[in-house]
């Protein structure tokens, strides 16, 4: 029926190729090029060695298209179009930016194929904007954020002084920590949001963030931002009367050594760090290094546990677009990260929020796990999927 | 809340600093435009070179051997692309001119991401400049008084030979007029050529500067060049006065703003730059001619 509704508005050719029965074909949307592609590359690599670990016990061969999405709204809308139409993808995978995932969300809804998210964080996905056809199995902003405000407060932190860049990221991931922080009692002494890659010099904020009188320091920075900030925040020498916390992202074992000594002692939470201490983690790590002679960041695993959640989905019995997508929902497995399920109220992953320092070791920097805290679902905030079906 | 000496003096000296970074990259652009007529928008590629240049030769020789030998590098890639291809632009129009040097932005940020990859490097604060200074009664970091002080010896050094040195009054000529300076035996060319490439080599040396402040990351090239256009429109195309003077009002807005109205932070300098058309539309400080 799906191919029909294209067909009548002229979008679609008619001649789709047959199929084998057990072949799933996978679109995998990611950033090749542009900012990104550093992401990109590290979801591929992690997806790759998912297939190859679990695709075989799933009964069923794959077939991987990879498209560049570019990081462009417009381009990746074509390049999904182009998967779901032409190449008639069973299942689509990827999404490195929000930004993009917003440009796609409706074209995949509407055209009801699975969307496995394996980056982008925006609350929305799975919150107000969540679609039955859209599983996240990254994380979502407010989800690695939340749980970290609880524990700095039980360690005794009372005021803290926030920053973030000024997007939605920034913001959600601040709201997320601020809520955590301040239902355990906590007080936010002050807020400040930077303009977006535009900001080259830190310095006028973190002197405020000093004279504030907060006892801590929240941020959430990621990339060339993240390295910016942490060796600012260090040369100002706020780091021994103003301890530095943040999301994760911060000090990611992707770029912590571009980092340095800057980032010693700085303590995150994130999802996934590759010392978590674990048989499974422990395996993929070797296996990653093995393939790659690189450490797996926390999006190598995203690609990873994606791989593996499609692989459990057609074990399950999923074959087609409508299975897939309803398999996907039920998917629970135990992954590097710990034990993973999906939340049935907005699709979004349910998972173990690690607090790690980074720490420094004989060769380079390395993350000392500090605390587990338990997985939480988001709010529904005003997601309302139908019941899975059976 | 910040009522203290030590705070306002601590963002004079942010506010310093980030108008020095900029001061050496806008001086080299606008000199170039003044002299040659001649917009380089990839000047902040030049920029980013330079910072990657410093990250690769630091990891091998340290920092100093990266901050001398990065405005030559940046210069050498200078003198390829005026061989090559400004050279024969020169004459094209503005408007080609734009394009052609937009289009290099994008094909320098691509060479860097093959050569470099797309992970951001960075380069240790030299040994040397570590740690803080106490200077007017607070703490602040060595490597930014030196970026200060860097700025202000680069711009003392300018002002003396453009406004001192027969060389420096052969430049001034050729901006005012240079079909006039020819005609005195100005070999106004060969002038050109060389201002050129002293304005690469302080992109160059900018980068080298900055890559311990920032991350070296293949868009960094794109990011400085909004913030150097506003200075050197801001202060007038073409002149060293406007170019400090330019500078100076975007560090002191960007560092001001950001503490006083943080809200406001990204929009006050298009603000001003907007005002500042309005009001004076060569700049504050414009050549004659």
């Amino acid at each position: 029926m799906n191919r029909f509704a294209l067909a009548a508005v002229g979008l679609a050719t008619t001649f789709a190729q047959p199929v084998s029965a057990d072949d799933v074909k996978v679109g995998l949307l990611l950033p090749f090029s542009g900012v990104y592609a550093s992401l990109g590359n590290d979801i591929e690599a992690g997806f790759r060695l998912g297939l190859e670990e679990f695709g075989a016990d799933s009964g069923a061969t794959f077939e991987v298209i990879s498209e560049d999405t570019e990081v462009k709204p417009p381009v990746a809308l074509a390049k999904a179009k182009k998967l779901i139409l032409q190449d008639q993808v069973d299942v689509m995978a990827g999404i490195v930016s929000s930004g993009v995932l917003g440009a796609l969300r409706d074209v995949v809804h509407a055209a009801e194929v699975p969307l496995i998210v394996a980056n982008a964080g925006n609350d929305d996905a799975t919150g107000k904007a969540c679609s039955p056809w859209i599983t996240r199995l990254s994380f979502s902003n407010q989800q690695v954020n939340r749980p970290m405000g609880s524990w700095l407060h039980e360690q005794g932190v009372q005021k803290v002084f926030t920053l973030a860049p000024d997007y939605a990221a920034g913001h959600q991931m601040i709201d997320g920590f601020v809520q955590g922080f301040t239902d355990a009692g906590g007080e936010i002494v002050g807020q400040e949001y930077t303009p977006f890659r535009k900001t080259q010099d830190f310095g006028p904020y973190l002197a405020k963030a000093k004279a504030s009188g907060a006892d801590a320091v929240y941020v959430f920075y990621a990339g060339g931002e993240a390295i910016s900030f942490v060796k600012q925040y260090d040369s100002f020498g706020l780091k021994a009367d103003l301890p530095l916390y943040g999301a994760g992202f911060l000090t990611s074992p992707l770029y912590v050594n571009a980092e340095g000594p800057a980032a010693v002692g700085i303590v995150a939470a994130l999802h996934y760090v590759p010392t978590i201490d674990s048989d499974v983690n422990r395996a993929f790590v070797s296996a990653f290094e093995e393939k790659t002679g690189r450490i797996p960041s926390e999006y190598a695993v995203h690609g990873y546990d994606t791989a593996r959640a499609v692989a459990e989905a057609v074990k399950a019995g999923a074959m087609d677009r409508a299975s897939l997508g309803n398999a996907l929902r039920q998917v629970s497995f135990e992954g590097p990260r710990g034990q993973l399920s999906i939340d049935p109220a907005t699709n979004n992953l349910i998972q173990p929020i690690y607090v790690y320092e980074t720490v420094a070791a004989d060769d380079g920097l390395t993350q000392k796990v500090l605390a587990q805290l338990p997985a939480s679902a988001d709010p529904a905030n005003g997601c309302m999927l139908s019941a899975v079906v059976n | 809340m910040n009522a203290d000496v030590g705070f306002w003096i601590l963002q004079s000296l942010n506010a310093l600093q980030l108008s020095m970074l900029l001061f050496l990259l806008s001086i080299g652009l606008t000199v170039i435009f003044g002299l040659m007529h001649f917009v380089n928008l990839a000047h902040g590629s030049l920029y980013a070179v330079g910072a990657y240049v410093a990250a690769a030769i630091a990891t091998g020789w340290g920092y100093w051997a990266g901050f001398f030998l990065a405005p030559v590098a940046v210069a050498a890639t200078g003198i390829v692309l005026y061989l090559g291809l400004i050279r024969k632009m020169r004459r094209s129009g503005p408007m080609a001119q734009v394009l052609v040097t937009f289009g290099l932005i994008f094909v320098l940020l691509d060479l860097t991401r093959i050569l470099w990859g797309d992970l951001p490097l960075a380069i240790e604060t030299p040994a040397l400049l570590q740690g803080r200074i106490n200077i007017l009664g607070i703490d602040y970091p060595a490597y930014r008084l030196f970026v200060i002080v860097l700025g202000l010896a680069i711009f003392a050094a300018l002002a003396f030979i453009l406004g001192r040195t027969q060389v420096g009054a052969m430049i001034r000529a050729g901006v005012d007029n240079d079909a006039m300076a020819a005609c005195l035996g100005i070999n106004v060319e060969r002038l050109f050529f060389t201002v050129f490439c002293i304005g690469c080599a302080l992109a160059g040396l900018a980068g080298a500067v900055a890559a311990p402040l920032l991350s070296v990351a293949p868009d960094m090239g794109l990011q400085i060049l909004i913030p150097t256009l506003i200075v050197i429109v801001i202060g007038g195309l073409g002149s060293l006065k406007g170019a400090i003077a330019g500078s100076l009002i975007y560090g002191i807005v960007q560092t001001f703003g950001a503490v006083i109205a943080p809200q406001m932070a990204s929009v006050l300098i298009y603000a001003l730059l907007a005002a500042v058309l309005v009001i004076r539309p060569m700049g504050l400080f414009p050549t004659k001619g």
